[in-house]
């Protein structure tokens, strides 16, 4: 079973408002259907039956109709109340959702590409800061802006366990306050139509009790070490002198480039390709010969590699723990 | 009859077959090919315009077909993302544009006249260019699809995606154009209808005794009005922004990608009421005719359209609820959302009363227009769920929505529309179609479509988002998925057996009479189908039912007399109450329209390659116009003759 993707099952505060509205909602809208379809199917069974030819009752609409007239206004207002009843519901969650308690806030920037996401986790001191890719850890029970960016086209952060969607759009700046309120692992996808790609734009939201997270983040800040085995080096060697490292970073070595994921952890990290395929050996070797076969009109260019070089380019990135 | 000065007949008195003949020589079209494509007659053209905009909707409907192949099991390999791209963008910008606009416009070109005593339309030969326009501009976005080269960013064409920088090729130009030529029949159309309404309804005929389907198209052509300028201007920035590097939409040279947004939504949620309106304007000829009884609440109907009409153009910013809009104003639109199903659901009490008062009969047309309050209600009150800031933000641009717009729009617009199709084919054609297959396609169609479309629903909550061309088999999304594709599959035999009955009705129907339904509205009162000047003798009116209550007025004229028979001449009426204002001679039909569509059409065409088309496309627009407008000796003759005898 995939991590969790669902609207009305929330482990967060932000979502368990809106699921909360959800049922309201639901609830008023489902006694207004039931209501209106009985008062049509009563009208359906009461009215006598008729062919073309029964006379027309042109008289009716010259009387007062009063008893109509009067059930139809009733209606009317009824509605009108309802429908009042429903907005007051949706300004107040709305208000809810406003009014997170962001003391304490751990700040992580998600920037939008064609079709992947990159992630950043903020800190006053540079030397606390890192970044990954399709993966973000928060800890349960604390705070967390999410501030969103695009690199190219609109994108849509949207997690639903924890909370309604946000897009990411060029030229603007938006911002997500989340607090997660159970541990576990959820999906979340990209909402907005981004092109080709747009069917796999995964983003894995792991939320890990306190201790957890804060070992997570430790490892996150480390560099990646030199690599010990021959093959390992020979993959860190070729991944530094041939076309990786136009596109992508990996801390601690000359890599630094911003067009693609930042691979300094990839090997802790579930999938590939944003949630494509997972990572996996066998799976790493496919992708970098040859990346278009599971995502067609990916960015990243196919690689003519040698059997022999590509095991050492997934050996080295192996070792990226 | 009597004899004018140059020749000039007029009708005397009651109308006779001598007169008939005469008025079926001057208002007919001409004969033979070039007659065809010379046709000004609002019925030629409404029939043309109904027939193509079917044909539009069969193909944007196997295109929803490929779209339910794809995605009937998880990561299929039918259809690549980029073609599915094309054709789930094609699928809506064409159902949108293409079909559902233009057949509601061409339904009133055909019926508005007809339904008020006129004799056509107000502008023939405009109607006639603006089907021609309308026709290539379809074919046009046809021709791409085919060619592998259609749009591919969707029918709502966010940039950037649909940018320079993005956009790929001139796909999204030949979507930019397409808007361009819809707008242009739109607004014309649009045009059109407001003055025939407003000047031509026949005599007695006051604003108060207007069909509500009348009244539904004249508050339609209002909105197109004040909605389709917007987003020209966005499709012609759009078009600018690529083909001659403005900037309008490029935040990094000061332009705003948001911008697109609102332009395209302030028209995109009008429009999604008017294609609802002319729905709710069959739906009020329908149940009027089907429940032997004038509709209910007649002043509340008319205020509820226009009612509704106004509060679309306060909806816009909801479908931008995940942007960054001010939270304030985001409520603001909450509330409008919300009113907005006030005049609905006004419209829904004031038929149900109708019908509860009313004595019923259930034929074909009467079903569809049943099948509205279950499907429409539906979809009405997930709207309300959509049109709620933090709900919206949990089933945006999810399954959810593709859901909800398909219940109102198909429920709202499309089974109307299919009711009004069963119910008006008599009078186009003078034959009825086959009741058995009519329940046939109706039961079809209403199951097929909510075993299609309910399942999308929990698709959405379960996170499947929209416009991705496959999904992953963890996702759990499969069994819905193959459901809601059998659904599919469902429809597509309901409309093709309304095609069969079609075929079969126009071949072997039951000859109709003039009114086979009993109902009461103008179009009736002539034969089955309609001579070409519609009535031999127009109508006088004097009650909203014109055809099932004589005028109060005992001594009142039934007829209007002494109009020219052998010149297309009109009696025009004043604007609120109708009372006649002059006479009025109609333009004859003319090749110049055809010829003006087609040079606007490579002037269009010819622009996505080379902007200077726009200057040299001017120009070969322009001839043809001059000869359009040219007028002849034996027109300015018969003008000065029949105003020398008043």
């Amino acid at each position: 079973m995939s991590p969790m993707q669902r609207v009305l099952e929330s482990a967060g505060t932000q979502a368990a408002h809106i699921e909360h509205l959800w049922w309201i909602t639901v609830a008023v809208c489902a006694l207004v259907f039931v209501a209106i379809m009985i008062a049509w199917l009563w009208a359906l069974r009461r009215a006598p039956r008729a062919d073309e030819a029964t006379p027309p009752d042109v008289a009716i609409a010259t009387t007062a109709e009063s008893k109509s007239r009067r059930v139809v206004t009733g209606a009317v207002a009824l509605s009108a109340l309802g429908l009042v009843a429903l907005l007051v519901a949706s300004v107040q969650t709305d208000r809810a959702l406003a009014k997170l308690p962001l003391e304490g806030a751990i700040g992580i920037r998600v920037i939008g590409h064609q079709w992947w996401w990159d992630v950043y986790y903020d800190d006053p001191d540079p030397l606390k800061t890192f970044s990954t890719a399709n993966e973000i850890y928060i800890p349960v029970g604390k705070p967390v802006v999410i501030t969103l960016q695009a690199a190219d086209v609109i994108h849509s952060l949207w997690i639903p366990n924890l909370h309604g969607k946000r897009d990411l759009i060029p030229g603007h700046t938006l911002t997500m306050p989340i607090k997660a309120e159970k541990a576990g692992k959820y999906r979340a996808q990209c909402a907005e139509f981004c092109g080709l790609q747009h069917a796999f734009m995964a983003l894995t939201v792991n939320v890990l009790p306190q201790p957890d997270y804060d070992r997570w983040h430790d490892a996150q800040l480390q560099s990646a070490p030199e690599p010990a085995a021959d093959a390992a080096k020979r993959g860190h060697d070729l991944f530094l002198s041939g076309d990786c490292m136009m596109c992508h970073a990996i801390q601690g070595t000359t890599a630094n480039a911003r067009f693609g994921p930042d691979l300094t952890h990839i090997a802790s990290r579930e999938t590939l390709g944003a949630g494509r395929i997972a990572n996996t050996p066998e799976n790493m070797a496919a992708w970098i010969a040859d990346p278009g076969k599971f995502k067609p009109g990916v960015n990243m260019p196919a690689h003519r590699v040698a059997k022999a070089d590509l095991d050492a380019l997934v050996a080295y990135l192996g070792t990226l723990k | 009859m009597k004899n004018d000065d140059a020749n000039v007949l007029r009708m005397q008195g009651a109308p006779t077959a001598r007169d008939a003949a005469l008025l079926e020589e001057t208002w007919r079209d001409p004969p033979g090919l070039a007659g065809w494509f010379s046709a000004v007659n609002h019925k030629s053209i409404g029939k043309r315009f109904i027939v193509s905009a079917f044909g539009f909707f069969v193909f944007a409907g196997l295109l929803a077909a490929a779209i339910r192949m794809q995605l009937a099991r998880p990561d299929n390999h039918l259809i690549g993302p980029d073609l599915y791209n094309q054709i789930f963008t094609t699928h809506g910008t064409m159902m949108m544009f293409i079909f559902a606009v233009p057949v509601m416009q061409a339904m009133a070109v055909y019926l508005v006249p007809l339904m008020i005593g006129a004799r056509s339309t107000a502008f023939p030969r405009m109607t006639a260019y603006s089907y021609w326009v309308y026709l290539c501009g379809g074919l046009m976005i046809v021709a791409v699809f085919i060619l592998r080269i259609g749009p591919d960013a969707g029918w709502f064409n966010y940039v950037p995606l649909s940018g320079p920088d993005y956009g790929s090729g001139k796909r999204n130009d030949f979507w930019a154009q397409l808007i361009t030529f819809t707008e242009i029949p739109g607004l014309l159309i649009s045009i059109d209808i407001i003055t025939t309404v407003v000047k031509l309804r026949s005599p007695g005929m006051t604003l108060a005794r207007i069909p509500l389907f009348v009244w539904a198209m004249l508050v339609t052509a209002f909105m197109i009005i004040f909605a389709m300028p917007a987003v020209m201007l966005a499709s012609t920035m759009l078009i600018m922004d690529r083909l001659v590097a403005t900037h309008f939409f490029n935040p990094a040279e000061g332009g705003d990608a948001l911008l697109w947004q609102h332009l395209f939504w302030f028209f995109g949620h009008p429009e999604v009421y008017f294609i609802f309106i002319p729905g709710l304007g069959f739906m009020s000829a329908i149940i009027a005719t089907f429940s032997r009884r004038p509709i209910f609440g007649y002043p509340a109907m008319v205020m509820a359209l226009v009612a509704t009409a106004f509060l679309s153009f306060g909806l816009w910013v909801h479908h931008m609820f995940a942007t960054d809009v001010p939270q304030l104003g985001k409520a603001f639109f909450t509330a409008m959302s919300m009113m907005i199903a006030i005049p609905t659901a006004t419209q829904i009490f004031c038929w149900i009363a109708t019908m509860a008062t009313g004595k019923l009969n259930f034929r074909a047309p009467f079903l569809f227009v049943l099948g509205f309050f279950f499907i429409l209600l539906i979809g009405g009150l997930t709207g309300l769920i959509l049109g709620s800031v933090p709900l919206d933000l949990q089933v945006h641009d999810t399954y959810f929505v593709v859901a909800h717009l398909h219940y109102v729009l198909i429920g709202g617009a499309v089974f109307p529309l299919f009711g009004a199709w069963y119910y008006w084919f008599p009078k186009i054609t003078g034959r009825m179609m086959s009741e058995t297959l009519g329940k046939w396609n109706f039961w079809l169609f209403f199951i097929g479509f909510n075993v299609a479309f309910w399942p999308m629903h929990h698709l959405g909550l379960h996170g499947m988002p929209r416009r991705v061309y496959t999904y992953p088999a963890e996702m759990g999304w499969g069994t819905l998925n193959l459901i809601s594709t059998i659904g599919a599959v469902t429809i597509a035999l309901s409309v093709l057996l309304f095609i069969v009955n079609v075929v079969r009705s126009l071949r072997g129907g039951a000859p109709a009479g003039d009114n086979p339904w009993g109902a009461s509205s103008l179009e009736w009162a002539t034969t089955s189908p309609p001579p070409s000047c519609n009535f031999v003798a127009p109508h006088v009116v004097g009650t909203r039912e014109p055809l099932w209550e004589p005028s109060r007025d005992p001594g009142a004229p039934r007829y209007v007399t002494g109009l020219a028979l052998n010149v297309r001449e009109c009696l025009t009426t004043s604007a609120v109450d109708a009372r006649p204002d002059h006479r009025y001679t109609f333009p004859t039909p003319t090749i110049w329209p055809f010829v003006s569509a087609i040079a606007t059409t490579i002037m269009f065409i010819a622009s996505i390659f080379n902007p200077w088309a726009v200057v040299w496309g001017s120009v070969l627009i322009a001839i043809p116009l001059v000869a359009w407008f040219w007028p002849t000796k034996e027109e300015t003759r018969k003008h000065l003759a029949l105003e020398k005898r008043p």
